[in-house]
């Protein structure tokens, strides 16, 4: 371990994004800071900027993922909607942040690994998880709805930054076996002030596994703003702490998000370690439908933002170089309609939920008193459906 | 940390017995060592790793020879922190190694805490089985080392209150071989606490034999299992862990004065075996449970619960506690004031109701 600690610190320092090509260790440390300015390569207003450091993707690439970020969006819309009718217990949205969610997904190829928070619902949808199974957490049947090896995707994390860990042992055990899988961790802002955000980082740089940690710093954690979780320049610059690089991304921008990450991932793929990345970016609704955002900001703060939105931005991009049609705006519009439909339709179908179920996960076998429980509950099910009432017992001898 | 480190066993992890068939002496220590090695040998997706653990061998020398025998991706110290020790063990189980994770002290878990209940503990039943995490989170336990503060906690209940974990407390060289075995091969993430004041204990066993009767398949299962230590016809003394040695003592105590007691090792105190438990209670009328963690909201109290439920007709007194005192763990020179003791067992034997 040490050995490949200490040749990893080469790698890192060689590697860090902005640093080129690696240098056997002479870049200096301020390599591993980010950038002053967050990266961005799609202005609010569609323009490119050129970034020596980071090419834009080409345009097949960024139609498709703007096709993404225009389902993203309807399934954000259509989440709130099922709430107020009742379909939904809650759900944080990530309304705004759609280019992060997007991104963070189409980054990874199928060996890797996602680990999203609650909010992080269209990136694990964007993913491939069929929708109705990551909403099943959040429409209250069960804790988790999707089988996380299926397409690599952990469960939602809502205890804050403790899933950033996992992913440092899911890269873990695949570098020791020698795999190429990296794996992409999400948190928010405010996961950045938990003891688990520094442990996971430490770790990863100590044992040089492939991480990318991507913060998306929507400037809020519930009603707290970002002032009040940390002084530091930003959050990215917390990565020169632990030795690796940090970077800074608009994260309203989908083109620049993309090849931020997509130069992480790859610099993890390739041996260099893990990345820390910040995007800016804005939580544009409040923390879910429970919360009333009115009693801690203004809507002058929100409205400021609604000119940076990520789709606008693109789209206007995309209309300039005549890669996004009409025809194919119609077109991306109605394929979201139908994943929205279809959302529609499975929340609003009654689940039967199935008690029995309660205590079957909780050991791979049932313990004696779990299936006395079991037995117990199946019983006044029993008693319930057939309308009688609870037995009595007046025999002194000792249960069996 | 504290003058305890000082090494139960001085040989390498491979060097597991003697001349097979031969009886040999081992220690409680070097019993867990070897169920380390022969486990990594076995299987080499099980990994150990924690504070320490890496070329020293644990503070308690439990991982002893295990980086130069397996390699150090194999047996590795880790950045001092607990939390990330348990987190990064659930990534890694979830991507299939079985990591056995050493928290140094009892009272050193306590950062990994929010790990171990929170995602650990209900990680399996989130994902309807489609994630198990078979991980062991091993733990020097309990007291009586003249430990100073923070190394000596009886912490079993704060872990056996969390559905989804297996909780687990050998009391015997020959229990902590094959439990230790047996909790890196299961399914489901198992909490393992090693008393710490039975490290240096010593039982005639030749380790190379239970590797090969463990290895067989013919170890019978301990978890879930409870065992009677020591038969008798007049009471019960239920314990485990650290207290079992305490409660045999003053079985033997008894005896002298003509009570023939019988104690229950538990073993297992999650999954919990109602069923030996009870059908020693409900042969001798009477029972004590000796454990050493402070009493109110204890594994002590659970099981009282558990007996007058099961059992109440065939009891011919209430079921007594001997626990420790519901104060924080004191200072080396008050600990045998605190600790259940072979007379504090022989007083509530005496208060069973022998008149009626």
């Amino acid at each position: 371990m040490s050995t490949a600690t200490n040749e990893g610190r080469n790698g890192m320092l060689g590697g860090a994004p902005g640093g080129g090509a690696r240098d056997g260790g002479t870049t200096p440390d301020s390599a591993l800071l980010p950038s002053v300015e967050p990266v961005q390569l799609v202005d609010p207003d569609g323009h490119h900027h050129t970034d020596e450091r980071y090419p834009l993707p080409d345009g097949d690439r960024l139609l498709d993922a703007y096709g993404r970020l225009i389902a993203g969006r309807r399934i954000n819309d259509q989440a709130n909607a099922l709430v107020r009718q009742g379909r939904m217990a809650v759900y944080p949205s990530s309304h705004g942040q759609e280019a992060c969610q997007v991104a963070a997904a189409v980054v990874l190829g199928a060996e890797d690994w996602l680990f999203p928070t609650y909010r992080d619902t269209v990136a694990v949808i964007t993913r491939g998880v069929d929708p109705l199974q990551v909403l099943t957490l959040l429409r209250g049947d069960w804790h988790g709805g999707y089988d996380p090896h299926e397409h690599r995707v952990a469960t939602q994390a809502t205890p804050l930054a403790t899933q950033l860990l996992h992913a440092v042992g899911v890269a873990h055990a695949a570098k020791l076996r020698g795999e190429s899988t990296v794996v992409l961790a999400m948190c928010g802002d405010g996961a950045t002030s938990e003891g688990d955000f520094h442990e996971a980082l430490n770790f990863a740089a100590v044992f040089h596994v492939p991480v990318v940690f991507f913060v998306q710093n929507n400037e809020f954690a519930i009603s707290v703003p970002l002032r009040s979780q940390s002084v530091a320049p930003s959050l990215a610059h917390k990565a020169i702490g632990y030795g690796m690089p940090g970077e800074r991304v608009d994260g309203n921008d989908l083109a620049a998000l993309l090849a931020v990450l997509g130069s992480a991932v790859d610099r993890a793929r390739d041996g260099g370690g893990p990345t820390l990345v910040e995007a800016h970016t804005y939580r544009m609704q409040a923390h879910t439908n429970a919360d009333d955002a009115t009693r801690y900001r203004s809507a002058d703060d929100v409205e400021r933002w609604v000119p940076k939105d990520p789709i606008t931005r693109l789209r206007t991009y995309l209309r300039a170089l005549d890669l996004l049609t009409v025809e194919l705006e119609r077109a991306l519009a109605d394929e979201a309609d139908a994943i929205a439909a279809a959302i529609r339709k499975g929340l609003n179908t009654e689940v039967t939920v199935n008690p029995a179920e309660l205590f079957e996960y909780v050991y791979t076998e049932k313990t004696t008193q779990l299936r006395e429980q079991a037995e117990q509950l199946r019983e006044e099910l029993a008693r319930d459906a057939a309308g009688t009432g609870t037995p009595t017992s007046d025999t002194k001898a000792d249960r069996p | 940390m504290t003058q305890t480190t000082e090494a139960p066993t001085g040989g390498v992890a491979d060097r597991t017995g003697a001349v097979p068939g031969k009886r040999v002496t081992s220690t409680f220590a070097r019993a867990l060592n070897a169920a380390l090695a022969d486990s990594m040998a076995a299987d080499a997706s099980v990994l150990m790793f924690g504070e320490d653990v890496g070329p020293l061998g644990g503070v308690f020398r439990i991982t002893d020879g295990l980086t130069a025998r397996f390699g150090e991706e194999r047996c590795f110290d880790t950045p001092l922190a607990e939390a990330g020790i348990m987190g990064m063990a659930i990534g890694m189980a979830m991507n299939g190694m079985k990591p056995v994770v050493e928290m140094q002290f009892d009272a050193f878990a306590y950062p990994a805490f929010e790990q171990v209940v929170s995602h650990v503990a209900k990680m399996p039943n989130r994902t309807k089985g489609r994630v198990r995490l078979p991980l062991v989170i091993r733990i020097p336990y309990a007291g009586g080392i003249g430990g100073v503060e923070h190394h000596c906690d009886s912490s079993e209940a704060y872990y056996a209150h969390t559905p989804g974990l297996t909780v687990l407390a050998p009391a015997t060289v020959r229990d902590a071989y094959f439990m230790l075995r047996e909790a890196i091969a299961s399914p489901d993430p198992v909490v393992f606490l090693e008393p710490k004041k039975l490290y240096w204990s010593k039982e005639e066993v030749d380790l190379a034999e239970l590797r090969r009767t463990f290895e067989a398949g013919q170890a019978p299962r301990r978890i879930g299992k409870a065992v009677v230590a020591r038969p008798g016809t007049d009471a019960t003394l239920i314990s485990y862990g650290p207290s079992v040695p305490t409660a045999l003592a003053a079985a033997a105590a008894a005896a002298e004065e003509g009570r023939s007691i019988e104690v229950i090792d538990l073993r297992s105190i999650v999954p919990f075996d109602d069923e030996t438990v009870c059908a020693s209670v409900r042969r001798t009328g009477r029972a004590v449970v000796v454990a050493e963690a402070p009493g109110f909201v204890s594994v002590a109290s659970e099981i009282v619960a558990r007996v007058q439920e099961r059992c109440f007709h065939s009891l011919a007194a209430p079921v007594l506690r001997v626990t420790g005192f519901d104060i924080p763990y004191p200072s080396p020179k008050l600990e045998h004031f605190y600790l259940p003791s072979v007379d504090r067992i022989l007083d509530a034997v005496d208060d069973l109701q022998w008149e009626d």
